[in-house]
Order: C-alpha cells, then sequence, then structure tokens
C-alpha cells in the first residue's frame, strides 16, 4: 500500500550472494544505494578535477570546496594532527552526505534510515578513537576521564560520568543520524499519503484540498534537505571532537 | 515505492526479526554490514589513495603558484626600488658634479678676473706715480722760474722807485724773505 509511511524503509533481496554459518549474504537495495553513493562520490571528485585548471569549472569548484571544507572542520577541531584522520572522516561526511541526498529522492532508499548501518559508522568512530588514543598515549589516554582540578571526594561520581558519557558516545551518535533521517522520511511520506486519502475520500474537493500537504511536503523537502546535509556534518565534526580527544586527552 | 527491483526480488517478511519494523529486522543487519564494510572500505580506498590526493595536489598547485606569483612580484619589486635608487643616485651624482664645475669654473674666472685687476692696478700706480713725478718736476720748475721773474720783477720795481738798480743779493734775499713768509 503507497500510504505506508514504513513501505519506504523496507530491505528488498536482489540476489544472494554466499553464505556464513547460517546467515544468507544477500546483495540488497541497501547495498545497492550504497555503492550508488560510492560511485556518484567518486565520479564527482575524479570527473570535476580531470582538467586539473588552474582556474576551476563549477564541478571542479564544488569537488575542492567538499576538500576544504571538511578540511577546515578538521584542522579547526582536531588540529593539524588530526590530518591523519581526514581521509576518514572526509569518507564519512561524503558517504552520509550522499546516501542522505539521494535518499531525498523520491521512489529511492536511504540507507541512514536503518540503524545498523549509522550504528556500524558510529562504533568505528568508537573504536578508531578507544584503540587510537590507547595506541598514542598508553593507560595515559584514561587521563581523559579524570579532569584536573576536581576536587578527590567527587572524583569517583565525576570519572563515573565521564567514563558513562564516553561509552554512551556511539549511542547518540548513531540513533541521532538514525533517527533524524527516519523520522524526516515518515512525515514526507505521511503528508504525501494525505494527499491520496483526501483525493480519494473527497473527489474533486480532496484533491483540490490536497494542495495543502503538497505545500507542507514542499517546505518539508527543503527542511530535509538541509537536515541531509546537517546530520552528515553533525556526524563528521563530532568524529573530529571525538577524535580529538585521542589526539590530546588532557582535558 | 515502485522499486524496479520490488517485483523480481523478496521483501523480508514483517514478522522476521524483531517485528514489522524495517530497521529492527535484524535478519537483514549480516547483509547490510557486510555491504557496509565493502562500500565504505572501497570509498576510503579510492578516496584516500585517488580522489584526495588528487584535489590536494590542485589546490597544492595554485597555492604554490600563487605564492611563486607573490614571491617574483616581490622580486621585481625590489628590482624596480633597486633601479629607482639607482636612477636617484645617477641624478644627484650628476647634480653634485654639475655643482662642482660650476665651482671650478666660478673660482678660475674670479682668479683671472683678479690677476687682471692686479695688473691693470699696477699698471694704473707706475702711470700714477710717473704723472706725479711730472708734476712735482713741473711744479719745482715752474717755483724757480717765480723765483727769477720775482727777483726781476722786484728789481725793475725798485730801480723804477728809487732810480738805482739794487744789488743781486739784495733781491735774491729780499725774494727770499718774502718767499718764507
Amino acid at each position: 500500500m503507497a500510504a505506508d509511511p514504513i513501505h519506504q524503509f523496507r530491505i528488498i533481496d536482489l540476489f544472494p550472494v554466499a553464505h556464513i554459518g547460517h546467515t544468507e549474504i544477500v546483495f540488497t537495495n541497501s547495498a545497492a544505494f550504497m555503492l550508488a553513493a560510492v560511485v556518484v562520490i567518486t565520479a564527482f571528485l575524479i570527473i570535476g578535477t580531470a582538467k586539473r585548471s588552474l582556474v576551476p569549472s563549477r564541478l571542479q569548484s564544488a569537488a575542492e570546496l567538499s576538500y576544504e571544507f571538511v578540511a577546515t572542520t578538521v584542522r579547526s577541531t582536531a588540529g593539524s594532527e588530526g590530518m591523519r584522520f581526514f581521509p576518514f572522516v572526509f569518507t564519512l561526511f561524503m558517504f552520509i552526505l550522499t546516501v542522505n541526498m539521494i535518499g531525498l529522492i523520491p521512489y529511492t532508499f536511504t540507507v541512514t534510515s536503518h540503524i545498523i548501518v549509522t550504528a556500524a559508522l558510529a562504533i568505528t568512530v568508537f573504536l578508531t578513537v578507544l584503540l587510537y588514543g590507547l595506541y598514542r598515549h598508553g593507560f595515559h589516554f584514561f587521563n581523559l576521564f579524570v579532569p584536573k582540578g576536581v576536587p578527590i571526594y567527587i572524583l569517583p561520581l565525576i570519572v563515573f560520568i565521564e567514563v558513562l558519557s564516553f561509552v554512551s558516545r556511539p549511542i547518540s551518535h548513531s540513533v541521532r543520524l538514525f533517527a533524524n533521517m527516519l523520522a524526516g522520511h515518515i512525515t514526507l511520506q505521511v503528508f504525501a499519503g494525505f494527499i491520496i486519502l483526501m483525493g480519494s475520500a473527497m473527489g474533486a474537493i480532496g484533491w483540490a484540498g490536497g494542495i495543502l500537504p503538497f505545500g507542507m511536503i514542499v517546505i518539508l523537502m527543503a527542511l530535509e534537505t538541509l537536515v541531509a546535509f546537517l546530520q552528515a556534518y553533525v556526524f563528521a565534526i563530532l568524529t573530529c571532537i571525538y577524535l580529538n580527544d585521542a589526539i590530546h586527552p588532557g582535558h | 515505492m515502485a522499486e524496479p527491483a520490488h517485483k523480481t526480488g523478496t521483501e523480508h517478511p514483517a514478522e522476521g526479526g524483531h517485528g514489522g519494523f524495517p530497521p529492527f529486522q535484524s535478519q537483514t543487519y549480516a547483509s547490510q554490514l557486510i555491504w557496509l564494510v565493502v562500500a565504505f572500505v572501497l570509498l576510503y580506498a579510492l578516496m584516500a589513495k585517488w580522489a584526495l590526493p588528487r584535489v590536494g595536489a590542485i589546490l597544492e598547485s595554485r597555492q604554490k603558484r600563487i605564492d611563486d606569483d607573490i614571491a617574483a612580484a616581490g622580486a621585481l619589486k625590489v628590482q624596480s626600488d633597486e633601479a629607482v635608487a639607482a636612477y636617484e643616485k645617477a641624478l644627484a651624482d650628476a647634480r653634485a658634479r654639475a655643482q662642482a664645475i660650476a665651482n671650478e669654473t666660478r673660482e678660475t674666472q674670479a682668479a683671472a678676473a683678479e690677476v687682471r685687476r692686479k695688473s691693470l692696478e699696477d699698471e694704473l700706480n707706475v702711470k700714477l706715480a710717473d704723472a706725479e713725478k711730472t708734476i712735482a718736476a713741473t711744479k719745482t720748475a715752474a717755483m724757480a722760474n717765480v723765483r727769477g721773474i720775482a727777483e726781476d720783477a722786484a728789481r725793475a720795481i725798485v730801480e723804477r722807485l728809487i732810480g738805482t738798480a739794487p744789488s743781486d743779493q739784495a733781491v735774491t734775499a729780499a725774494v727770499a724773505d718774502a718767499l718764507k713768509r
């Protein structure tokens, strides 16, 4: 049923690929859109810079802009040492941005509307921070949880809170992106459903009245475009902030 | 919702996993994870090894070009400053030389004029001395003549008054006495 707002999130198996134990690995619509994003991003950057012009064309300008935007974000939040993670943050940002944007096209599938995807990305960031922090600073990394200048009698409480906030990072990191994308798409679908509902229930008057929810969709579409960009940016900048903790664990 | 693959593919049954809500259907997780890893690692490799160095190289070469141009402009400015300084130095030198030549000329001219003036003056002095000598001689001669005339006149006057000619000694003494007064 077209008006079902959940329908758009369904995983559709296209063809099976392999079996691991009892689990069947399937090439799904989600996988297709992930690979589409890889192709789109690579094409954008490679075709955009094909001429390597000194004075860039529009596409080259956009490619350079994406590079400098992420580079500036990484450098300003994680310092120049953070630039070793620049390819990682750039890949994260562009991947999330692109799948979010592709998801805004009607009839497409939004990869980031699945908690398993955002959770995997967030856990990747979490493990990168944890492992790099331990590799760089050894056990000094855990100074992150011990703020300086805190009286000794409330230190256990502070450390407990710090550890809790550190451990809950991947949860908030992943749920924020997942929930934003999910809610936005459901809202769009619900308002689109109103048009069908009014049209089929009230005939011509209903179709005319459908202009109202349609206008709402137009506005929401602009909002969702902003959210698609903003969530990718928030994910990237939080990654930078967490990486900064790994690079400079002293508070 | 008109996904073309929809017809050929099989949808996961709504009752699978943790219920009908697709993001919570856990039997899809393995496939999604595997493909996410494939896509993400592929994208990371493409970005880190190909796209980002490429864009970075373009930005770097542009920055280098800008820096080079600014450096070249700076070098040219130094050159032009040097040229201006050299020009000003040449101008000052020329001015100083002109001044020196003018001074030298003025001095030689003044010296020559002085020499001429001196010789002219000497000449004039000589002439003046000559003229004074002539005047003195004339005067002496004239004075001698005056004495003779006075003696003659005195003798003639005395002869006319008393009828006899006085002696020459007396006339000479009388005239000398009178001239002395």
